[in-house]
């Protein structure tokens, strides 16, 4: 609140200093037109700046037309433009004028007058009609400083409407301000309040060039505005850290949550799981290519159609490899581990001959592509659409669990599987749709996945590692530890990343994991009780 | 006395590994390249890489055949080793790299290090790279025993930390900055202990020298398994809860074992590098570990030859299909997995044993699925 307080106090500030120095009136084309007639180079150049400062439609067009010497005195001391085609226009109305006679001299310009130019161009794209160009040029000033565009600057200030352009005019100028020799010292310490207040690098960039004229009162005020950019800076770094921790976070979540129905719920070792989420991937790589290829409209639902599918193409191919393989192996864990290591090779090698060794191109639907900022953070859409996406599912999964038929029985099995069948569940039936559930997310994941990953047959592989530490991590048989982990492994990388480098973060975040299982061997949020012994 | 100790399989076991390091390479040096008993040199480097995963296979066995210990890391072990002979290689190199640096390799010139990082100190040395071919490995397994044993970290749970700590090291390796060659590894060896690398007669000798670590890693895990100590590992393997309420220190038998079977993977690394000629980061691979695995699975967990046989039968099988079907390799390799976990629980020799005495008491001791606790 009180940062957006200081903000209006300063922009109202800065705006009453302008309005002090502003020139009385800015003078109309016509009086500043006839001085480029008088051939004298002291007189046009006057004449440059008045109409950049007259904030004039018609100024950019004809200060373009004299730096291309294409600006024209007629005879009748009338002033021309002649465009780029060769056609006539009054330069004060815009309006196209009658092909005069030949000897139409064009304005003659020397280096003053074309530094002059230069810089009241600048200036004028200022009041360019397009507020996108009005922005990119109030930008391009703030870091040039050139005192030059100091009056175009003051014009569009008083005129600009848009609350967002405008304070990047008012930065501009406090740039300059700042830095321009010979600023009187209550304006350079406006000019570091609305520089403090823009709180980036480059405005620290521009305290940092202390004008050599500065009193030690203003370095006091422009050394504590560093000081208070910087602590902005950590902050806003902070937030962006937490946010990719976040999204890497998400992406573990994804990855682990199948996981921590096939193993933390049944104890199954899924070496084949990181494949149940390539199998998503390539799902969605063959819907996109069928809807490019059929109905190129419906390239923005693409996603959705492919999600299903890769919940049932996954969760197909896990009930097979359940009802297939795993079934003989109850109890035998270790065998298992190498059985679906097995499914897992062969999945890969299928994929890679089904669809080739290279990375396959999954576009991103246009509300996934892009980003926004918020307080200075920025965030790319995909990512945050993943981190809702993973929560989401995150949440239907725990609804299933405790509401549904479906997600009793299966507790019931987990719990004590005879009691269960007693009660006339069919528990092989129970376990092989928990262990199509189980696969059926990971192939949702693969969904996700393929929107910030390179799809491969080696994509599974890369996540297997990092699911099974997920799950260990969080404890084996909580969903809510595996969304704890989940993130804060996610969070716990990115923020060793700045520290250690990507990779030695990522050793980092590994050796913690073996030493904490070797201190709590069941999880940050072990089960208790009977379950345990199971 | 020591015979009736190893059995008839081992003995005719390392009868044979014997009479291999002889007759190998007197028929590869001696005998003249037409005859039909000559042995080419790329079959004795071929058949010197099976016979060093072979002892990576029955280092495997010792601590999952006969302790219960599923390590899916023993893939480190072995890299270890080997990058442990790869350092003494590369010193061996000296001036004749290719930029021609009196003491840095060619990676490190083109790196821009200046000096040697402390990791390369005394492997200009034989005896030290071969000390520590065998501590290293040694020692990270003894520290990572030392901290799972004793907080009872099992199963399952110990075969994914294990493969956590292989790939950690993987990613490590990867880095230029662990002064390792990074993703190239080692290579470009120039000779070993004066003779060089690429020469016949220093293939064959360590193609001798490989059988003879494969019979005396044999002989080893052997008499480890078959003296009392041994009994108190099968013990563990199938009711651990039990042996510690016997009052058996569990963590103690399992740390000695596990530090000397990661030891004798480290040996089989040493054997390897110099028969290939490279090491790099991709032998930390979770894969590989678990590849070394099925092995053990194919020829018969908890028998020791039989993890040797498999290693030579899956990598005969592997360069078979690699040079005829590459594309088909990987579904055999995934359908072995299946496979041999489901039909052939006791693996090939295991499966022999019981076929030919199936009316004889006591076979050969198959691991208890579900352990009794």
């Amino acid at each position: 609140m009180s940062m957006f307080r200081r903000l209006a106090a300063a922009l109202t500030l800065a705006g009453l200093c302008l309005l002090q120095t502003i020139p009385a009136g800015a003078a109309g084309l016509s009086d500043i037109l006839p001085r480029f007639a008088t051939d004298s180079y002291g007189d046009t150049e006057a004449a440059v700046v008045a109409v950049a400062a007259s904030g004039d439609a018609q100024a950019l067009p004809i200060i373009e037309a004299l730096a291309e010497g294409r600006l024209l005195v007629a005879p009748d001391r009338r002033i021309l433009i002649r465009d780029r085609a060769g056609a006539l226009f009054d330069a004060a109305t815009g309006q196209a004028a009658a092909p005069a006679a030949a000897d139409l001299k064009p304005v003659r310009t020397n280096n003053r007058v074309r530094r002059s130019i230069e810089a009241s161009l600048g200036g004028l794209s200022l009041l360019a009609t397009d507020p996108g160009k009005r922005l990119e040029s109030a930008q391009s000033v703030f870091k040039s400083r050139s005192a030059a565009a100091l009056p175009a600057l003051r014009t569009a200030i008083e005129r600009e409407r848009d609350p967002r352009i405008k304070r990047a005019l008012i930065e501009a100028q406090a740039a300059i301000a700042f830095t321009a020799p010979g600023t009187p010292e209550l304006d350079r310490i406006v000019a570091v309040g609305v520089l403090a207040d823009r709180a980036d690098i480059d405005a620290q960039a521009v305290l940092r060039s202390l004008p050599a004229d500065a009193s030690p009162r203003l370095k006091e005020v422009a050394d504590r505005a560093i000081a208070d950019i910087d602590r902005r800076l950590a902050v806003v770094g902070l937030a962006q850290n937490v946010f990719y921790g976040l999204s890497l976070g998400s992406v573990l979540l994804l990855a682990a949550i199948g996981l921590a129905i096939t193993f933390g719920v049944m104890g199954i070792i899924n070496m084949a799981h990181g494949e149940m989420v390539m199998l998503g991937a390539y799902t969605t790589f063959v819907v996109q290519e069928l809807i490019r290829a059929r109905a190129p409209g419906l390239f923005d639902v693409s996603l959705v159609i492919a999600l299903p599918l890769a919940f049932l193409v996954a969760g197909g191919v896990g009930v097979l490899i359940e009802r297939g393989i795993i079934r003989f192996l109850y109890g035998r864990p270790l065998e298992t581990l190498l059985a679906t290591w097995g499914v897992s090779l062969i999945l890969q090698q299928a994929v890679r001959t089904l669809f080739g060794a290279n990375n396959r191109e999954v576009g991103n639907p246009s509300f996934m592509s892009g980003s926004f900022e918020v307080l200075g953070v920025a965030l790319t859409w995909n990512r945050v659409w993943i981190i809702g996406f993973a929560l989401a599912v995150f949440a239907v999964l725990l609804f299933v669990l405790r509401f549904t038929s479906f997600g009793l029985k299966m507790r019931a099995v987990v719990q004590n599987r005879r009691m269960a069948g007693s009660m006339g569940i069919r528990t092989p039936w129970v376990d092989a749709l928990t262990f199509g559930l189980g696969s059926g997310i990971a192939g949702i994941a693969g969904v996700a996945l393929s929107q910030i990953d390179n799809v491969s047959p080696n994509l599974g592989q890369a996540y297997i590692i990092d699911s099974f530490m997920v799950v260990v991590f969080g404890g084996v048989g909580s969903l809510w530890g595996t969304l704890v982990a989940a993130f804060s492994l996610g969070v716990a990388n990115k923020f060793l990343e700045p520290f250690a480098g990507a990779v030695l973060g990522k050793i980092l975040v590994l050796v913690f994991i073996i030493l904490f299982i070797q201190k709590r061997p069941r999880g940050l949020f072990a089960l208790k009780g009977r379950a345990v012994e199971a | 006395m020591i015979l009736s100790r190893l059995g008839r399989g081992t003995v005719l076991a390392l009868a044979f590994l014997l009479a291999l390091a002889l007759a190998v390479p007197v028929l590869n040096l001696a005998v003249p390249p037409g005859s039909s008993f000559h042995v080419p040199t790329h079959w004795v480097v071929l058949v010197g890489k099976w016979l060093t995963f072979a002892l990576l296979a029955v280092a495997l066995d010792l601590v999952w055949g006969y302790c219960g210990i599923l390590s899916l890391g023993h893939g480190a072990f072995f890299a270890l080793g080997g990058y442990a002979m790869g350092l003494h290689l590369m010193r061996e190199i000296g001036p004749r790299g290719v930029y021609g640096h009196p003491v840095l390799p060619d990676f490190m010139v083109f790196l821009n290090m200046k000096e040697l990082p402390w990791t390369w100190w005394g492997f200009s040395s034989f005896p030290y790279a071969l000390v520590m071919a065998l501590a290293v490995p040694g020692l990270l397994a003894f520290a990572l025993g030392w901290f799972a044993f004793r907080s009872r970290v099992t199963g399952v749970y110990l075969s994914i930390i294990t493969q956590a700590m292989t790939y950690a090291l993987l990613l490590a390796f990867f880095r230029n900055d662990m002064g390792f060659g990074g993703n190239n590894g080692l290579t470009d060896f120039k000779d070993i202990l004066g003779f060089s690398i690429q020469a016949p007669g220093t293939r064959a000798t360590l193609f001798a020298l490989s059988a003879l670590a494969l019979a005396l890693g044999l002989l080893v895990a052997r008499l480890v398994v078959t003296s009392k100590l041994g009994k108190v590992l099968v013990s563990i393997r199938d009711a651990e809860s039990r042996t510690r309420f016997l009052g058996y220190r569990v963590e103690h038998y399992k740390l000695f074992v596990f530090t000397l079977s990661a030891m004798m993977a480290g040996l089989a690394g040493a054997l390897y590098v110099p028969q290939v000629g490279i090491i790099n980061p991709s032998e930390f691979a979770p894969a590989n570990s678990i590849e070394a695995v099925i092995w053990v699975a194919v020829g018969g967990r908890g028998t020791l030859v039989g993890a040797a046989l498999g290693a030579v039968i899956v990598n005969a099988a592997k360069s078979w299909f690699t040079g005829v079907l590459p594309e088909y390799w990987l579904f055999a390799l995934g359908a072995l997995f299946i496979g041999v976990t489901l039909f052939l629980p006791k693996g090939v020799l295991g499966t022999l044993t019981t076929l030919r005495r199936p009316r004889r008491a006591a076979p050969t001791p198959a691991p208890v699925a579900q352990p009794a606790e």
